[in-house]
């Protein structure tokens, strides 16, 4: 007698299973045929080819040379996460609490360097860094050192330089927490006698949370698999592990291998974000009376 | 009472001294003076602009005066913080700390001051009861209704015993029935613990039904400080009268000269003499304002007193409200209680106003 009326896909918030698998059609065979295929594909070469083995695998996760290359991609990914959420709090605080121009103003120097590409970003930091770059130029004209410094090719200069590539992808996640924060919480807070300091431990930062965590495990993740700043800025002696992957594939021709390689970084990216979530559903429930 | 006991402290009193504030050339301020006893309850009544909520900032600290004093218990807190002051506030909404549990909420405050862990689980706990919460300690704010969520606030504003609580329409966000049963609620905490409370509100049932005294501020200066019961009985200006209860303006001229308080003979813009009762020393021929409530309004046979018509009579169970016109167009309220001897008139009938002098207050025509 009530047949349920048909409903069509602009009609309300609850799809039928076909009409969300309609939606999403286009996007799932893209990602199928660019994303999923050659991963597997990689990964199936990586565990059975020529026959099956974890010997590529073992080389991986053994050869001092190889391990050396992957701490040294956990470390620099973990500095620049630092380094970013040092950089992005205070100016997404900023950003929270401007209006009008000076928002506009703050926003578009956040945007305007995503807009641009990584290279010509990359490129920039080189001018500034090599031997007879900006800074040495500055250093020696001001007779802060007689000798240029070794500022190209450290890892201090990878983690700087993929720092500012990444920031954008710390602050927004940030300001959009803050942005989200009503006034009256720190207005209750100074009311019942908390000092700046502890209305920012206690309230403001505690509430940035979300934000802070999907930052960090943006920009953590991002920069563990960074290709182009790593390795024109960081060269053959910073070597990271998207580094690795690619000379393994186009100078060793070693397919297997580089499957290994991308397999230990796709089960470490998992692992991570797995925590990450845990992490970040834990916090609900930790704090004191 | 045990409970209660351990959330009550002294109270103190406010003075308030030529207030002035400007937001760019807005005066939202204009030179207000009052003094809150201690242990009173005052409702800061208005309409939006009318300042109340800057004088309650003022108070809290979140603004500073560009002229005037303000002393709580005598101590002039003008340029103190906020956090320095230790006065109690709850505000519309968006009090509680959504991160923390409803006892870390009310344990908060002590936890600034320094108390230790034992000690102020103890103090929350005992706050929770005096709001009647019990058992709700553990849960997170959103997991409360939205009146459960504002006795929280009550409970943690009130747990460090402040010597003052501040109420910015802290009651605004519920819904009709639960905003009723709050507000007596709250009045009879406040009268339990004894602190003396400034609530700010914009609904006049709600400052007569909670204030011992209310406060009528508009365009940012003080019209009438007195008790509900005087406001409604004894507006001092024609605003008063407008703003609390309902009301009904008549215009004219004085038919004489009289002092404040005294009888006055007015003759009625439509041409009709009636007698008021002067607000103020008004001179012959001056114009003036007569305010009337619908309820000492009483109809005879058009004869007698002023020609109206009735355009609509409201049948509410305990009163009938008869909506009439005058003559000159102007629409008057008129209300009948159930249960009284005489029947009511008919929708389309002629009918004739009249009131006692003493019932109708003659203002100053100002506006």
């Amino acid at each position: 007698m009530s047949a349920r009326p048909a409903r069509w896909l602009l009609g309300g918030r609850h799809y039928s299973e076909v009409a969300s698998l309609a939606l999403a059609a286009p996007f799932l065979i893209l990602a199928f045929v660019t994303f999923i295929l050659p991963l597997g594909s990689l990964l199936h070469e990586s565990l059975f080819l020529p026959t099956p083995t974890l010997a590529h695998y073992e080389r991986a996760l053994t050869e001092p040379v190889y391990l050396r290359v992957m701490l040294r991609t956990l470390r620099i990914a973990a500095l620049v996460t630092i380094l970013t959420l040092l950089l992005a709090w205070p100016l997404a605080w900023l950003m929270a609490r401007s209006g009008g121009l000076k928002l506009a103003i703050l926003v578009a120097s956040v945007l305007l360097p995503l807009w641009t590409s990584v290279l010509v970003r990359t490129y920039a930091w080189m001018v500034l860094l090599q031997k007879n770059g900006v800074i040495n130029q500055f250093l020696i004209g001001a007779g802060i050192t007689g000798e240029p410094l070794r500022l190209l090719y450290t890892e201090g200069a990878v983690v700087l330089a993929m720092s500012h590539v990444l920031l954008p992808f710390m602050v927004l996640p940030i300001f959009s927490a803050l942005r989200g924060i009503p006034d009256d919480y720190s207005r209750a807070a100074q009311m019942l006698g908390a000092s700046e300091w502890a209305t920012f431990r206690e309230v403001i930062f505690p509430l940035s949370l979300p934000g802070v965590t999907s930052g960090c495990l943006m920009v953590f993740l991002l920069a563990l698999g960074f290709f182009v700043t790593p390795a024109l800025i960081g060269g053959p002696q910073q070597m990271m592990i998207a580094t690795l992957v690619s000379q393994q594939v186009r100078e060793m021709l070693d397919w297997s291998f580089a499957g290994a390689l991308v397999g230990v970084l796709l089960a470490f990216v998992l692992l991570i974000a797995i925590l990450f979530k845990r992490a970040v559903r834990l916090d609900r429930f930790v704090g004191s009376a | 009472m045990s409970q209660s006991a351990a959330v009550s402290g002294r109270s103190v009193g406010i003075d308030i001294e030529g207030l002035v504030k400007r937001f760019g050339t807005v005066k939202a301020v204009d030179g207000v003076s009052l003094a809150v006893e201690p242990g009173e309850f005052l409702a800061l009544l208005g309409p939006s602009g009318s300042g109340k909520t800057t004088i309650l900032m003022a108070i809290a600290g979140f603004e500073y005066p560009d002229e005037g004093r303000i002393r709580v218990g005598g101590e002039d807190v003008t340029w103190v913080p906020p956090s320095r002051r230790n006065l109690g506030m709850v505000f519309q909404k968006y009090t509680l700390f959504p991160h923390m549990s409803v006892l870390e909420n009310i344990a908060f405050p002590l936890k600034m001051r320094g108390v230790n862990r034992a000690e102020r689980e103890e103090r929350a706990r005992a706050a929770l009861a005096t709001v009647r919460l019990d058992g709700y300690g553990e849960r997170k704010p959103s997991q409360l209704s939205g009146g459960q969520q504002q006795r929280v606030a009550i409970a943690r504003a009130i747990v460090y015993k402040p010597r003052v609580l501040l109420m910015d329409e802290p009651l605004s966000a519920l819904d009709k029935n639960l905003r009723e049963e709050m507000q007596i609620e709250t009045k009879h905490l406040q009268r339990e613990i004894g602190v003396t409370v400034v609530f700010v509100t914009h609904d006049q049932t709600e400052a007569l039904t909670m204030a011992d005294r209310v406060a009528v501020l508009d365009q940012g200066r003080l019209q009438q400080i007195g008790s509900p019961h005087d406001l409604y009985e004894a507006p001092r200006t024609a605003f008063v009268a407008g703003f609390i209860g309902e009301t009904n303006f008549c215009e004219g001229r004085a038919r004489g000269a009289a002092a404040a308080g005294q009888r006055i003979g007015v003759t009625l813009d439509g041409g009709h003499a009636v007698e008021a009762t002067a607000v103020e020393a008004t001179v012959e021929g001056a114009s003036v304002k007569i305010a009337i409530r619908p309820e000492r309004l009483s109809v005879a046979d058009p004869a007698s007193g002023i020609a109206a018509r009735v355009e609509e009579a409201i049948y509410a169970g305990n009163a009938t409200t008869l909506l009439l016109t005058l003559p000159s167009g102007q629409p008057i309220r008129l209300r009948v209680p159930a249960g009284g001897a005489h029947a009511s008139p008919t929708v389309g009938e002629m009918v004739g106003l009249s009131w006692r002098a003493e019932d109708a207050r003659a203002f100053g025509d100002v506006a």
